[in-house]
């Protein structure tokens, strides 16, 4: 056996949904102060910056929650 | 069709992505130190895990473009996909089968045709599987070269090649723990990136109830929007199939073919920790699998709503003339989504389709490597040879499942090549399951004979309609046809004949003695699992409460 126990998958679901749903936000609050010139639609409910904090709320949950290695 | 630029952001996403699959292979590496480790990560995975991965092994681009693009062209019937051509299946794997394939220790499912029957039958049954992945896996790369074309204009040759390097590299280091891995992400991705375009196409339409409306007000005469109550005649929907073809093509046949004895799914519940882990992991994915139509099927509904209204500006791609049904998915993205999202939302389709090509290529590398390779070409093969071999066959899988890539796009839509391979293959080899597993009287050149006889009368049923040697009304016992029909019809009648050749040689020929036959037969076997323990904690419970949302389900949308 290894000399490290191997970390949880729920850790790297945790943190690849954690980092882009951080990019997701950032750049949808980029776009609320600076807005795009082609537009798509129901791109005034902001989709970007609602869903991209959900993705950090539940990816962020998972990390911290596994970050201890699996027995 | 103008290539839909990727933002800055779009890309960061994208690349993140395959830095992050390609690390986990490599984190991973150094945890596969065994054959066991390769080709069945270490049989220590929760049912959460199992169930996970056991899901998403089929989620690929069947299930995005392929699902989204058959809903627009058949409507609501492809519900049935999901909910009756899926669930009773995958709780009969669960609760009737599961305890067969874990208990015999068995590597792959050819290796219980070995068992219980013998050689031959394994390998005849190990080189059809070999086969069907390969172009399973074509088809999963022909989707992918189709999202990168659209989003990106590239090359479908370049999107090709650059995709199944990634997967070749990923899965060669660490086999089935890294495709495992690679597919519960893949799992959530998909629903993060791409259940908002069914929110947001709610809110742009007004509500469920609306697109119902519209849909039902533009096609008056045959119904996109129900699922059974139009099924009595086939000129009433738009799949043209009635609800025999459903129940006994799909619903039986293709599904329990599919869901009880696919190897690339099954592989996954081979991978629980014991037994109870692993009888629960096909029960807890089928409750996944009942939620899947909200973000395919609603996404297809939403696109012919939206096609429909001439204000709304959106139009499926054309291929030649021909409507590209595979394009609805990516269009209602760049609809939707705005920058950094789409990026989220290209991510998740590459995702589905590479877990979806690495799931066929583990499955692949397991059966050549044990019931193929070991079985045949070189029967003492060590343990270190064996792992070298499953890393070797992955590569040259992957260069093999390319080559079939290009005979995919030749179908103007993914689903209907899809079921055409399942019933020549699965089909039959359901009929020899059930009978081997439920009956000790079948014998091993009834199960061979039976398997030839149900395999080939599939194929030939398939060439003699294409070519127009006989009319496919034979086949469908209908007067109007499809596709979708006539793969559901072919499948029924290529189990039909290898369950009736099976039978007929089995009564006169040799049977195996029913001691040898302890632990691979029901009713030989004495079923003593999981009795300790209370009736909410058995995996039965957990099947009657799936079985009741199926129900459920197709009652309200009846």
């Amino acid at each position: 056996m290894s000399e490290h126990a191997m970390k949880p998958i729920w850790y790297f679901v945790g943190l690849i949904l954690s980092i882009i749903g951080a990019l997701i936000m950032l750049s949808g609050i980029y776009h609320l102060i600076s807005p795009p010139e082609v537009k798509t639609v129901l791109s005034d409910l902001h989709p970007d910056i609602w869903w991209g904090a959900v993705m950090i709320l539940f990816g962020g949950t998972m990390y911290l929650k596994s970050r201890k290695p699996s027995a | 069709m103008e290539a839909i630029g990727l933002s800055f952001i779009d890309w960061v996403i994208i690349i993140i992505y395959f830095g992050f699959v390609l690390g986990i292979g490599m984190y991973l590496r150094k945890y596969t130190l065994n054959q066991e480790d390769f080709f069945l990560a270490g049989r220590k995975n929760s049912v959460w895990v199992a169930g996970l991965a056991f899901l998403s092994a089929n989620l690929g681009a069947l299930e995005l473009l392929g699902m989204t693009g058959n809903t627009f062209k058949y409507g609501m019937y492809v519900a049935h996909f999901y909910w009756i051509g899926a669930i009773p299946a995958m709780l009969f794997l669960g609760v009737y089968m599961m305890p067969f394939y874990y208990s015999s220790k068995i590597n792959s499912v050819p290796g219980y045709l070995k068992l219980r029957f013998d050689e031959k039958t394994r390998v005849l049954n190990g080189i059809a599987f070999a086969i069907m992945t390969l172009l399973v896996s074509g088809i999963n790369l022909y989707a992918m070269a189709l999202v990168l074309h659209t989003f990106l204009g590239w090359n479908w040759d370049f999107s090709m090649w650059a995709s199944a390097i990634t997967v070749a590299a990923y899965v060669s280091l660490s086999g089935l723990m890294s495709a495992i891995f690679t597919e519960i992400i893949q799992f959530f991705l998909i629903w993060f990136g791409l259940f908002l375009v069914s929110i947001l196409g709610i809110i742009e339409i007004g509500s469920l109830k609306e697109i119902m409306a519209r849909i039902n007000s533009f096609s008056s005469q045959v119904s996109f929007t129900t699922l059974w109550s139009t099924s009595s005649d086939p000129t009433q929907n738009g799949m043209f199939i009635s609800w025999g073809g459903i129940v006994l093509g799909l619903g039986f046949v293709l599904s329990f073919g599919y869901w009880t004895t696919d190897f690339l799914v099954v592989q996954r519940a081979f991978s629980a920790k014991d037994l109870r882990t692993a009888r629960l992991t096909p029960i807890l994915a089928s409750f996944f699998k009942m939620a899947l139509p909200f973000i395919v099927i609603l996404t297809g509904l939403i696109a012919i709503a939206l096609s429909i209204d001439p204000h709304s500006g959106f139009k499926l791609l054309r291929d030649g003339g021909q409507i590209n049904y595979d394009s609805a998915l990516p269009l209602l993205i760049a609809r939707y989504y705005p920058a950094g999202l789409v990026g989220l939302g290209v991510t998740a389709l590459l995702a589905g389709f590479m877990a979806g090509q690495a799931g066929n290529v583990s499955a692949f590398n397991t059966v050549w490597t044990y019931d193929i390779y070991k079985s045949v070409l070189n029967k003492n093969a060590s343990d270190a040879h064996l792992l070298w071999m499953g890393r070797v066959s992955t590569i040259v899988g992957v260069v093999l499942s390319l080559i079939t890539a290009y005979w995919a796009k030749s179908f103007p839509s993914i689903m209907d090549y899809m079921q055409a391979i399942f019933s020549w293959v699965n089909a039959p080899l359901f009929a020899t399951m059930l009978l081997g597993m439920f009956l000790w009287w079948i014998t091993p050149t009834g199960a061979f004979w039976g398997l030839v006889a149900g395999m080939s009368s599939s194929f030939l049923m398939y060439l003699a309609v294409k070519f127009h040697w006989f009319a496919e009304r034979y086949i469908t016992m209908s007067s109007v046809q499809s596709d979708m029909a006539a793969n559901f019809w072919r499948a029924w009648w290529a189990w039909l004949i290898c369950a009736g050749v099976t039978v007929v040689i089995s009564l006169f020929t040799k049977r195996r003695p029913k001691a040898e036959l302890v632990g691979l037969v029901k009713g030989l076997t004495e079923e003593n699992y999981d009795q300790h323990l209370p009736f909410t904690k058995k995996p039965e419970f957990y099947a009657l409460i799936s079985l009741a949302v199926l129900i459920l389900l197709n009652v309200l949308f009846w």
